[in-house]
């Protein structure tokens, strides 16, 4: 077990871990087993070798019929790790997922259930234009009957895949492929996070910054120098953004006062109007400004890079919506 | 062709029968406004999942759709749970959260009822794959119409399957009409079966209304599937009598076309044949029929004797 490692080698561990130890759960993908190079990242690189290529099956390309084939091994009591290439490849067996993975417990009333992981990653900055890079969480967080989990470092991507495939539900785990290098503390073997549970990552009493997947990276930036500037920040990554663990939310904004969320999915209708909502259904009479949202532009992700890096935001439109909160006075109104 | 037992006949006709009989009380239901519900009448195809489940073990898995109350019954789903699910009470076979076009069962096999056309595929396609990892033999039967042939679905599945070699067996019950859409103007090809070629399996087109070519279809296939030699589409070509869906009163069917296939009604005519074939007499077939109508009765006593699903039941089963 490393003592340090990045999120590649987390998921890597956590799949071998779940394959070791657990005899219904395989792997399924495009080009994930060895002899087709293990991944085009290497996510799952010397998994088939070590489990088998029957448990780490490379599949033709066909999201609708692979991810399809993974709900009916599911309902059959067995625990499929399902891999989409590419966030945006989802759209081709959306209706796996929302009419079918996430419905099944329920329209059934609670006789067949879907514990099957849908893995996949996204993210901008690689200039891989509009079908390549797209943040969709929103699209699955608004269908009852699946979770979404998006960790945001090494030991968070093990813990929660652990988790994950341990669940009775469906999750979806998106990585961020910006992050996947990044290294931090490794956790350790078998080692779970639970689902559905936001971290708090530095407390503070002025305004409550919350974030998942690659926000993290940016809101804790903006949290340190601004604590050199007097503003004591708290910092919420919410691991999970379906179901968000609202309490440890509202509790740390009724603390400070303010909130700030941020993401890098487009802003319209995304997980950021709904935990601003949410805050301000709950804690109202707390807030001393209203909620902040920072987010991506409303428009498809453009390929020049000069384009790209306009179209999510920077760390100066978090450092400048953290000032605006605290500068908020009751005359703006 | 080699006629089979006569207890083999015996059991067909008595599920095509169940079935028959079934339909139309929910359309009687229907028409007198005791129920309401999106039906889609299976009167026509009886003699498809009737020859095929005779063939079946109860743990072998079925995957249907909406028109696919009668491949539930022929599996061997309890009437009364379906009368209980379509009138929306606790006691039936998904406590009311699924309705006609979502039944699950799978104390019989029954895993899947889906409303999204084509989409059963992947998933018997799961099924079978999951058959094939712990070695248990089982079988899975998906049944769709000829429309769902055309959805992309369809295509990755079967080519999945042979891929794979995985023992599952796809039934196309074609009664000609997707929706209102004839099968020639949505389909580029004359037969479903012809398809299969493409994926490498046998493809093989009978006639869904003679029980001894289904069954014959249906025993190949299936030997094929638990000796692990892979996939087979069977293409059923059938007719349904009563429209796409309840109010339908299929004005899309040219005159001569439904008047043929009504004269060509399966299920008569299978009963003439046991009679002529001395399989059955006329009163022993009557006996049976009798049986199946009191049987008919206590199911719909019972779903309407149920209690309604209690409203609190709203949140349930959304997770675990
Ligand atoms: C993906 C999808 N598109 C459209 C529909 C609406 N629809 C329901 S049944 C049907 C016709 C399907 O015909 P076929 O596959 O031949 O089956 P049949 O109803 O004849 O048994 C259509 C278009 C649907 N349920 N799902």
């Amino acid at each position: 077990m490393p003592k340090n490692e990045n999120i590649i080698s987390a998921v890597n561990r956590a799949l071998s871990y779940a394959l070791e130890n657990d005899k219904d759960v395989f792997l399924m993908g495009e080009d994930i087993a060895d002899e087709e190079g293990g991944g085009v990242l290497k996510v799952t690189h010397g998994l088939s070798s070590k489990y088998g290529a029957d448990r780490v099956l490379s599949t033709p390309i066909s999201e609708m019929a692979f991810t399809g084939a993974g709900v009916g091994a599911a309902i059959a009591g067995m625990k499929p790790v399902v891999e989409i290439m590419l966030m945006n490849f989802t759209a081709v067996c959306m209706d796996q997922i929302t009419n079918h993975a996430a419905k099944i417990r329920y329209m059934s009333g609670g006789q067949t259930s879907v514990p099957m992981v849908i893995r996949t990653m996204t993210g901008s900055g690689f200039q891989t234009g509009g079908q390549h890079s797209d943040f969709l969480e929103a699209w699955f967080c608004h269908t009852p009957g699946l979770k979404v989990v998006m960790p945001s470092n090494a030991k968070d991507a093990y813990g929660l895949l652990l988790s994950a495939i341990n669940d009775p539900d469906p999750v979806i785990y998106i990585e961020h492929t910006a992050s996947y290098w990044n290294e931090g503390e490794a956790a350790e073997d078998g080692e779970l996070i639970p689902i559905g549970k936001a971290n708090i990552v530095k407390e503070g009493n002025d305004i409550t910054l919350i974030g998942y997947s690659r926000s993290m990276m940016e809101i804790s930036m903006v949290a340190s120098k601004l604590q050199g500037e007097g503003i004591s920040c708290e910092v919420i990554d919410l691991r999970t953004v379906s179901p968000i663990d609202y309490d440890t939310v509202v509790k740390s904004v009724k603390k400070t006062g303010r909130a700030l969320i941020a993401h890098e999915a487009v802003k319209s209708f995304g997980v950021g109007a709904e935990v601003s909502a949410t805050i301000q259904e709950r804690a109202f009479k707390y807030l001393k400004a209203p909620v902040a949202r920072v987010a991506s532009k409303d428009t498809p992700v453009p390929f020049a890079k000069n384009l790209e890096t306009e179209f999510t935001y920077a760390l100066s439109d978090i450092e400048n919506a953290v000032l605006s909160c605290m500068n908020y006075v009751e005359s703006d109104k | 062709m080699v006629k089979l037992e006569n207890s083999i006949l015996l059991s067909i006709y008595e599920k095509m029968t169940r079935i028959k009989m079934n339909d139309e009380r929910f359309i009687a239901e229907m028409s007198a406004g005791r129920i309401t519900m999106p039906y889609y009448s299976a009167r026509g195809q009886e003699c498809i999942p009737a020859s095929i489940s005779v063939l079946l073990n109860s743990d072998d898995y079925l995957v249907t759709i909406y028109r696919g109350i009668h491949d539930m019954l022929a599996k061997g789903v309890p009437a009364k749970l379906i009368w209980a699910e379509l009138a929306g009470r606790e006691t039936g076979a998904c406590k009311g959260k699924g309705g006609p076009m979502h039944i699950t069962h799978p104390a019989t096999g029954c895993m899947l009822t889906t409303g999204i056309v084509g989409a059963g595929l992947p998933i018997a396609t799961g099924l079978a794959l999951s058959s094939k990892m712990r070695g248990d033999q089982r079988v899975t039967v998906t049944n769709f119409g000829d429309g769902a042939s055309n959805i992309g679905a369809f295509h990755e599945s079967l080519n999945l399957a042979s891929v794979w070699k995985l023992p599952v067996i796809f039934v196309c019950q074609n009664n000609r009409y997707a929706e209102h859409t004839n099968f020639a103007k949505g389909t580029a090809c004359d037969s479903v079966a012809s398809r299969a070629s493409s994926y490498n399996m046998p493809g093989v087109q009978v006639d869904g209304n003679d029980p001894q070519a289904v069954y014959a279809a249906a025993k190949a296939a299936i030997e094929r599937a638990r000796g692990g030699d892979g996939p087979t589409l069977i293409e059923a070509m059938t007719f349904r009598f009563n429209g796409h869906t309840m109010g339908d009163a299929g004005g899309y069917i040219p005159e001569e076309e439904y008047k043929t296939a009504k004269e060509n009604d399966p299920y008569p005519i299978f009963r003439a044949f046991l009679e002529e074939a001395s399989v059955a007499t006329a009163e022993a077939l009557n006996e049976l029929d009798e049986a199946i109508s009191l049987e008919l009765e206590e199911a719909v006593r019972f779903a309407y004797d149920s209690p309604l699903v209690d409203a609190s039941d709203v949140l349930k089963d959304v997770f675990a």
